[in-house]
């Protein structure tokens, strides 16, 4: 029994944790695991500087013409990475982008007098964030509360928002925006020291999902119910409303997503968001998000995104022509997802 | 195979493997002969598994050599050839479940008819065929999915035999059936012994291996330690040659105080019971007192546990030291001061990509910080105090749970089930497939934990978890059927347990 007499009477003092090299040596292969990408994306702006050496480098080409125009993708990988670490799917993120702003602003400036419209402008905010919420939990109940897989009900809701917003929209394109709603004319233009609105919102979106992700109960818990939710169930997790709240989230960031994209470009178009999903996938699964659940950080998403914003950027620096340059982008997402692979070791499974 | 007749089946001799910094075989050393059941007995990580990964031809050995019936083992990559000397039957179903037990048979070798595509009445055939010889029964178009364990093994048995194969690995077969499938199984053992298959038997049961094994080898800190006739290693020198010092088994629980009768009860079942699953039961737990709760797989003490930490709906009523538990809710449940160990650590009882510290504190996830928050600082510093306290063996509290060996793994459940400071405690199986060190370790923590004025109610059928317990009650087809003391009679209690012995209550 001396083995065991030890153990753990509540008077039983803890005993000092032995010193081991291992842990620290772990945590920094985890941190590395964050940062595979940070090579590739060196690379990139070698091979960019030599492209156009007098102003790559600059800050107001990164911040520009590379970075202003990931700020949306950024939004929309952040939401789905919450969807894929919880063990779910979320396709119908790139419908909310075109549908959440188209609705809210087709409710101030649309040629209707439906609930009431024309809406004060300041509501454009908050309806696209509540309607994008709103599909967050109809898309949560029916895998949470019907039990179907998620892949296919969001796939649905895809084709379903997708055919919507045309409806709304009628085929044409809402535009002229910022001279009409003080809040999309902001999100578009307005900048703080410098830097536009939009990257500003996407770091602070960021920083937020960190905190949330490494240092609270609910971000833990996401790792715990896409790692095994059973055992998340037995240890008392609520299974279900973390998957809940976890769709409801998605949903609101990506429509936050499409009403910067709706600003940045002035308009709602029809199409807006469509074929985005995608990219989205692309940039969490190189950045590190498992497919199969409770794994990744969004840090490594971050990263994602950068990379496929560079690569694209790079392509068309390189004079890639117009026509071949999907092809090629698609060939480099494959080269980078094999890259990402082999850099992390089994990390990518 | 006539001039084979004397020749070892397979002969392994000073096979290593190590995994990056991990030795996980040193020196293994293993002979059988034809026809005999061999066991093959160590603790968790004393390099069975990877033995039997070379052994089938899974890994590559980075030194040492295999040899079938005398000759050389086949190339890593020709696994049909592996397929004729050898094949192994794992706790885990390597049956694909939606296809029917005549297509897993002949998997990637159907029969074909004409143009060469597959006939589905010769594939039904030839399985009907396969399954008789071997006197399987089962048929051959139930889906592999609704098979019980142990026609599962029995299916992958005779797959195994129709490659060629007459030396299978049994690797620990036994662990998720109850009592009567094992002496059936057993039987069909027997049976495919003298039909002349040879057998390498893993199992944690000690008394097992003297009933169907003929030799013994005991592998320990991936070595070989010893082979022998079993009847010439008798249980002591066995355990001793396993854990490696003379310092044998202490019997857990021998020296509890007695728990007067009238401990104040911190759990009471008030005609609870789980709908499909068992009749209203009635059942007290005192201050300080061990219940342990035996029975078959059918007889719903495993549902009646789990509808008590709130993971099925039930009827009647709970209470944790006098105040009642809503039902059907696990966190509930865990206010109210129970703490859970699931039957099957493997489903619900860690998750594997997560840390030891994360899995350890995931039911106090509340406590370690405010407003939500989980302070790193805090979850590993009660991580190590639960390494410390529950001896996990582990690299440390940042290591994920899955690398663990299955003794660790049920530690930090353990850990997990005791975080809260619960009143008490609901195990269920917490000891299954671990070694019996960490068996003596973990019943030692419940015996520890409950002297301090916690209760356990103890879910299972070994024998060894239940001698722990201040009383024991069977259950029989989801009732209480009979109640013991300590000191209760083993022969009389199996029989109960099977349902044969209910004239005792």
């Amino acid at each position: 029994m001396s083995e065991t007499l030890a153990v753990g009477g509540p008077e039983a003092p803890p005993r000092p944790p032995t010193p081991t090299g291992r842990p620290i040596n772990r945590l920094r292969l985890a941190r590395l695991r964050d940062l595979a990408l940070v090579p590739p994306i060196i690379a990139l702006l070698i091979y960019g500087y030599t492209l156009k050496p007098d102003v790559f480098l600059t800050k107001s080409y990164l911040v520009d013409t590379v970075l202003k125009y990931q700020t949306e993708l950024a939004l929309v990988v952040l939401a789905e990475a919450l969807v894929l670490i919880v063990g779910k799917f979320d396709l119908s993120l790139e419908s909310i982008v075109g549908i959440a702003p188209a609705v809210a602003v087709f409710l101030v400036v649309g040629q209707t007098s439906m609930l009431g419209a024309p809406w004060p402008t300041w509501t454009v905010l908050p309806v696209a964030l509540v309607f994008g919420a709103l599909i967050g939990v109809f898309n949560g109940l029916l895998v949470v509360r019907f039990k179907l897989s998620a892949f296919i009900v969001t796939l649905a809701m895809l084709i379903a928002l997708r055919g919507l917003q045309l409806a709304i929209v009628g085929g044409a394109t809402i535009s002229n925006l910022a001279n009409r709603i003080p809040t999309i004319d902001n999100l578009g233009s307005l900048r703080i020291l410098t830097v536009p609105l939009s990257i500003w919102i996407v770091v602070l979106a960021f920083a937020v999902g960190v905190v949330v992700l490494g240092y609270t109960r609910f971000g833990r818990s996401l790792y715990a119910v896409g790692g095994n939710p059973d055992a998340a169930r037995a240890a008392g997790i609520r299974v279900e409303r973390v998957i809940w709240v976890t769709f409801v989230v998605a949903g609101a960031l990506a429509a936050l997503a499409g009403l910067m994209l709706s600003a940045r470009l002035g308009s709602v178009a029809a199409n807006q968001g469509s074929g985005m999903i995608f990219t989205v996938f692309a940039a969490a699964v190189i950045g590190g998000i498992s497919l199969d659940g409770g794994k990744g950080s969004l840090v490594g998403a971050l990263t994602g995104v950068v990379l496929l914003g560079l690569i694209q950027n790079v392509l068309t620096l390189a004079q890639v022509k117009p026509d071949q340059i999907q092809a090629v982008n698609g060939l480099v997402i494959l080269v980078a997802l094999v890259l990402a692979r082999m850099t992390s070791g089994k990390a990518q499974d | 195979m006539v001039d084979d007749e004397s020749r070892p089946v397979v002969e392994a001799t000073g096979v290593a493997k190590r995994f990056g910094p991990t030795v996980a075989l040193a020196d293994g050393n293993l002979t059988v002969l034809p026809g005999e059941t061999h066991a093959l007995v160590g603790r968790n990580g004393a390099g069975k598994s990877t033995l039997v990964g070379v052994l089938t031809g899974l890994l590559k050995p980075d030194a040492g050599e295999v040899r079938f019936a005398g000759r050389p083992a086949p190339p890593l990559g020709d696994r049909v050839a592996w397929r004729q000397h050898v094949a192994c039957v794992y706790q885990k179903p390597s049956v694909v479940g939606e296809l029917s037990v005549a297509e897993n048979l002949f998997l990637d070798r159907q029969p074909r008819g004409r143009f060469g595509l597959l006939s589905w009445s010769r594939l039904r055939r030839a399985a009907t065929d396969l399954l008789e010889a071997w006197s399987v029964p089962v048929d051959p178009a139930t889906p592999a999915k609704e098979l019980t364990v142990e026609q599962r093994q029995l299916v992958e048995i005779a797959g195994a035999l129709s490659h060629g194969a007459r030396f299978v690995i049994l690797d620990e077969p036994t662990a998720q059936l109850e009592a009567r499938a094992i002496a059936r199984l057993f039987d069909r053992l027997a049976d495919l012994q003298r039909q002349g298959v040879t057998f390498l038997f893993i199992s944690h049961h000690l008394p097992e291996i003297y009933e169907i094994c003929q030799r013994v080898t005991v592998f320990r800190d991936a070595r070989h330690i010893v082979t022998a006739p079993v009847a010439e290693l008798d249980h002591a020198k066995l355990v001793e040659a396993m854990i490696g010092d003379a310092r044998g088994l202490v019997q857990v629980g021998h020296d509890r105080p007695p728990v007067p009768d009238e401990a104040e009860p911190v759990l009471t079942l008030d005609a609870v019971g789980v709908p499909g699953f068992t009749g209203p039961v009635d059942l007290t737990v005192g201050r300080g007192e061990i219940v342990g709760v035996a029975g078959s797989a059918a007889s719903g003490k495993r549902e009646l546990a789990e509808a008590v930490v709130g993971l099925r709906p039930r009827t009647g009523q709970v209470r944790v030291a006098g105040s009642t538990v809503k039902p059907a809710s696990v966190p509930a449940a865990l206010r109210a001061g129970i703490g859970y160990l699931p039957a099957d650590r493997n489903a619900d009882g860690f998750v594997p990509g997560l840390s030891v510290a994360e899995n350890a504190t995931m039911t106090v996830a509340d406590r370690l910080g405010p407003a939500g928050m989980v302070l790193p600082k805090r979850r590993d510093a009660r991580g190590r105090k639960a390494i410390a306290d529950l001896d996990v063996h582990t690299a440390g509290p940042h290591q994920p749970v899955g690398e663990l060996s299955g003794g660790n793994a049920q530690k930090v459940v353990m850990a997990r089930a005791l975080a809260r400071d619960p009143r008490v405690l609901v195990l269920v199986h917490p000891t299954v497939g671990v070694d019996v060190r960490s068996k003596e370790s973990l019943l030692g923590v419940v015996d520890a934990e409950t002297r301090g004025g916690r209760g356990a109610l103890l879910v299972s059928d070994e024998l060894e978890d239940l001698r722990v317990c201040d009383r024991v009650v069977v259950m029989v087809a989801g009732r209480v059927a009979a109640e013991h003391r300590r000191g209760w009679d083993e022969a009389e209690l199996v029989a109960e347990i099977e349902g044969i012995g209910e004239k005792h209550v």
